[in-house]
């Protein structure tokens, strides 16, 4: 075989190879998406969207709670995490390359491969212990100690990639440290710092684990933050270990919207940071 | 390279060759002068030079970049720095509004006196000496997300200057010669300007905050030589107002540009003097080696 031949070779076995890799990595992702449009498509219904869940035996009903609340703990959560987590993703990037900085990047680390249940048992000690109460607000404080590592270490990122050359011409120009940082620096980094939060706000609207202990479920309305709360995650969970076929049903129904929720949120990044990008060129 | 007899007709080629490549000519001098930001010393002192370096040292680290720099420039001229790479002319370049604390290590030691104030001295806030010295840099670096009108009032609205920055945008943009040719483009991206329109933008916006010594950085190293053209065209204007000093790895732009020229060679000042001195008959072998390309 000439060298030639051989590399041909070589190069249709690893495209081959690569392309096989990209196959199997899709089936999951599509019978995921396969199973749970066509057990949750035939549910979806306007008033799935806004009516409380039925009672056993009722047909009808629907996770309009759920989803109020699942935007209430992301809210709860948001509030918490961004201000902290941008913070200290500036601040890895600005200031971060003493020790501080490495101190702080490793407890990031660790704390972001802590287990979501984990969180939510510390959550459940801080608050829910000393309120005596379940409430929206510790399951808000468990999705803002998930939220925080992973934003903090993608703002440091995206902080970073804005080139030294604009910090430069902003201080050149007489403008402090901490202004170039706020309104150059923040700024040119913006589009990707918003994919960031919207990634780690997806991610927090589909954490159970964390929850189930801490928002707890309602069955009704619920806007306070110190009282119970429903959510997508925590009622898709209690309808699919139920012993009702309806239920199981509705369970599917749920996934599908929450999963159109994060789809939604996801498209959302996407648009964001290719404006960014265009933006940028 | 050219020779040293040569270099007077050259850079008398070169200005009128300019004329040619810059086309008609769209903008005049500034005519209605903004406030010669000089005028306050008086007409006895403007004999005093603008910056005065003396004994001039810089580490990076442990490296010594500098080695005991001495010079004058004298107030609305142009000092050109020469030398090959690495010989530190830039480094010289950014102790002048001390750019260089920015980078990790480096310090500087000395006297750098503007206006007979040192500048190096701790009771100097970096912040303020950097709005009274500018700087354009050797890539042009506009603020990607602003528009060209904002990247001109950036210095003072980042600075929380309030009040109506539209005039200080038409005359700072006439003095950068990028006017008539960004004026009805204020509200679009700095980023759709061609390469040498945004470094002539970062002029215009390290202008707007009103320096008093511009520093410029090889600034176009990065431009063709149509935008370089009417970059040294617009130094020629700025000198009437601004005291320049310029780092250049083209010693044709030297000769073009500057009233003196200061020759750098492995951290030492090698020698300084009249820009027509120094590439026709200057006093050390040295930098006529330099300046006639024997080596460099």
């Amino acid at each position: 075989m000439t060298s030639l031949q051989w590399r041909r070779f070589v190069d249709l076995f690893w495209t081959a190879a690569s392309g096989t890799g990209v196959v199997l990595a899709l089936v999951p992702l599509a019978s995921l998406l396969w199973l749970v449009i066509s057990h949750g498509a035939a549910g979806l219904s306007w008033s799935f969207f806004t009516s409380l869940p039925a009672p056993v035996g009722e047909s009808g009903g629907g996770v309009g709670n759920g989803i109020v609340g699942t935007l209430l703990l992301v809210g709860i959560a948001s509030a918490m995490a961004l201000p902290v987590g941008i913070g200290a993703g500036v601040f890895l990037a600005e200031k971060g390359d003493g020790k501080a900085g490495s101190a702080i990047r490793f407890v990031a680390e660790v704390l972001s491969g802590v287990p979501s249940i984990v969180v939510g048992i510390v959550a459940y000690g801080l608050v829910v212990e000393r309120m005596k109460r379940f409430s929206a607000l510790a399951g808000g404080l468990a999705l803002a100690l998930l939220m925080v590592p992973t934003l903090a270490r993608s703002t440091e990122e995206f902080v970073r990639l804005v080139p030294g050359a604009l910090r430069e011409a902003s201080l050149a120009l007489g403008v402090p440290k901490w202004r170039t940082s706020l309104l150059i620096v923040l700024r040119t980094a913006a589009g990707g710092i918003i994919t960031a939060v919207l990634l780690a706000v997806a991610r927090a609207a589909g954490e159970t684990a964390p929850l189930l202990f801490t928002s707890l479920n309602n069955q009704y309305w619920n806007l306070r933050p110190d009282q119970p709360t429903a959510s997508l995650t925590v009622q898709i969970f209690n309808y699919a270990i139920s012993p009702y076929e309806d239920w199981h049903n509705k369970a599917w129904t749920a996934a599908l919207v929450l999963l159109l929720l994060v789809g939604l949120l996801n498209l959302l990044a996407r648009l964001l940071s290719r404006n960014q990008m265009e933006g940028a060129r | 390279m050219m020779r040293p007899q040569e270099v007077a007709t050259t850079s008398e080629l070169a200005g009128a060759k300019r004329e040619e490549l810059s086309g008609p000519k769209v903008v005049s001098a500034p005519k209605p002068a903004p406030t010669p930001p000089i005028e306050k010393t008086g007409t006895s002192e403007t004999e005093q030079p603008k910056l005065r370096v003396s004994n001039l040292n810089a580490w990076y680290g442990k490296t010594l970049a500098l080695k005991g720099v001495n010079l004058l420039v004298p107030p609305r001229s142009v000092m050109a720095a020469i030398g090959p790479s690495g010989c530190g002319k830039s480094t010289f370049l950014r102790c002048l509004n001390r750019m260089h604390e920015l980078i990790p290590g480096a310090r500087a030691e000395g006297t750098l006196l503007l206006d007979g104030e040192d500048l190096l001295s701790r009771q100097v806030d970096p912040v303020v000496l950097r709005r009274r010295v500018g700087m354009v840099f050797q890539r042009p670096n506009p603020f990607p997300t602003m528009s060209v009108r904002d990247n001109v009032t950036a210095g003072l609205k980042l600075n929380a200057v309030r009040g109506d920055h539209s005039q200080i945008v038409e005359r700072t943009l006439k003095q950068a010669a990028l006017w008539e040719e960004v004026k009805d483009r204020l509200d679009e991206s700095a980023l759709g300007l061609s390469g040498g329109q945004q470094q002539r933008l970062c002029i215009a916006r390290a202008l707007a905050v009103e320096p008093e010594v511009l520093l410029m950085d090889e600034p176009c190293s990065a431009l063709d030589p149509i935008a370089t053209a009417k970059v040294e065209d617009l130094i020629h204007e700025l000198k009437a107002h601004y005291t320049i000093v310029i780092v250049t790895h083209n010693m044709q732009q030297a000769a073009r540009v500057s009233d003196q020229t200061a020759f750098f060679y492995i951290g030492e000042l090698v020698e300084v003097g009249p820009t027509e001195k120094m590439f026709t008959n200057p006093d050390k072998a040295q930098t006529n080696d330099y300046v006639t390309g024997k080596f460099g």
